[in-house]
């Protein structure tokens, strides 16, 4: 089965970043009153063959473990939707 | 007896022939080691030196970590031989796990390109023989990723195993404790963001680079006149 899938790393909690404070900073300016908590991050997408989704999702681990983020200093998420046969997407 | 240096050259590399211009210099034999290899060259000594390997995609350093010659650069390294990563190289041999912690980017969000002041905090490595504790040499740095960051607990094993070795006068980028350079724990591994290969002649504002090159070659030779237990 075809997969498609979207990681979201940011820095983790607790790790200061200045992209998201500087964001924040700027929103009022706009008159966005009440904003706070902002963090910068990537979104990495791509498609992956698997057997089903939990070998899928057990891939998407590894990646993130070992290339797509860096542990020390970031966390990640990620959410895994299935092709079906009519083109239909499922979430998993 | 001479020191021979392998400085390992990736796609986007740019400080290696500062590098080599620096460690010839002082006396050492050089030689470039191409990324794609798989085995490094009979050396004492490896560099991994500045700039932006494999265009520092993704993260800085870390797809450069990939690099086939880099299973070997972690061989050299765990024969106890000696090791030093110049800014974009310290970002690879933490990217690597070769040495601990990752390097942010600097806390003004500014990219810095200027002279720094590092004290020597851990002299009698094989990094900073030739300095005194407390020593400040003057070497620029030239970086956007050079914040450094440990989690507390590996901090603080690091400070009393001595592994702070440089630490910056005034901090520029937001480092934690102000770290500039550190070694890993069995002292042959060196990572620092300032640049000693920018630092190693008077007509470049500063010769304090040489003390840190230097000590490597001392501590190299010093190893080829002991001769070898029977």
């Amino acid at each position: 089965m075809t997969f498609r899938a979207g990681v979201h790393v940011t820095l983790r909690p607790g790790i200061a970043d200045p992209q998201g404070l500087t964001i924040e900073r700027a929103l009022p300016a706009l008159g966005y009153e009440g904003v706070s908590g902002v963090r910068v991050g990537k979104l990495i997408e791509f498609e992956l063959d698997a057997a089903d989704s939990s070998e899928a999702e057990s891939k998407v681990r590894g990646m993130c473990e070992r290339l797509l983020a860096n542990t020390v200093i970031e966390s990640y998420t990620w959410n895994i939707t299935s092709e079906t046969v009519d083109g239909a997407r499922e979430e998993s | 007896m001479t020191a021979r240096v392998g400085i390992v050259v990736f796609p986007g590399s740019n400080c290696e022939l500062d590098c080599q211009r620096s460690f010839e210099r002082l006396g050492a034999q050089t030689e470039f080691v191409w990324h794609d290899d798989h085995v490094l060259p009979d050396v004492d000594i490896v560099v991994l030196p500045g700039g932006f390997a494999h265009g520092d995609y993704l993260r800085t350093g870390a797809l450069a970590r990939f690099s086939p010659i880099m299973q070997a650069v972690a061989e050299h390294a765990a024969a106890g031989k000696l090791l030093i990563g110049i800014c974009n190289g310290f970002q690879v041999l933490c990217e690597a796990g070769l040495l601990p912690g990752a390097l942010r980017k600097n806390e003004g969000l500014k990219f810095l390109c200027k002279w720094t002041e590092l004290s020597v905090d851990v002299p009698g490595t094989p990094f900073t023989t030739r300095a005194e504790r407390g020593q400040v040499l003057r070497v620029p740095i030239n970086h956007f990723e050079g914040n450094w960051y440990a989690d507390p607990d590996t901090l603080e094993q690091m400070r009393a195993n001595d592994q702070i070795v440089f630490r910056y006068v005034k901090n520029p980028n937001g480092s934690l404790d102000g770290v500039a350079g550190i070694a890993n724990d069995t002292g042959n591994v060196l990572g620092l963001m300032p640049h000693p290969e920018r630092a190693c002649e008077s007509l470049l504002g500063s010769e304090d680079g040489a003390v840190i090159f230097g000590s490597m070659l001392d501590h190299v030779i010093h190893l080829q006149q002991t001769p070898a237990p029977v």
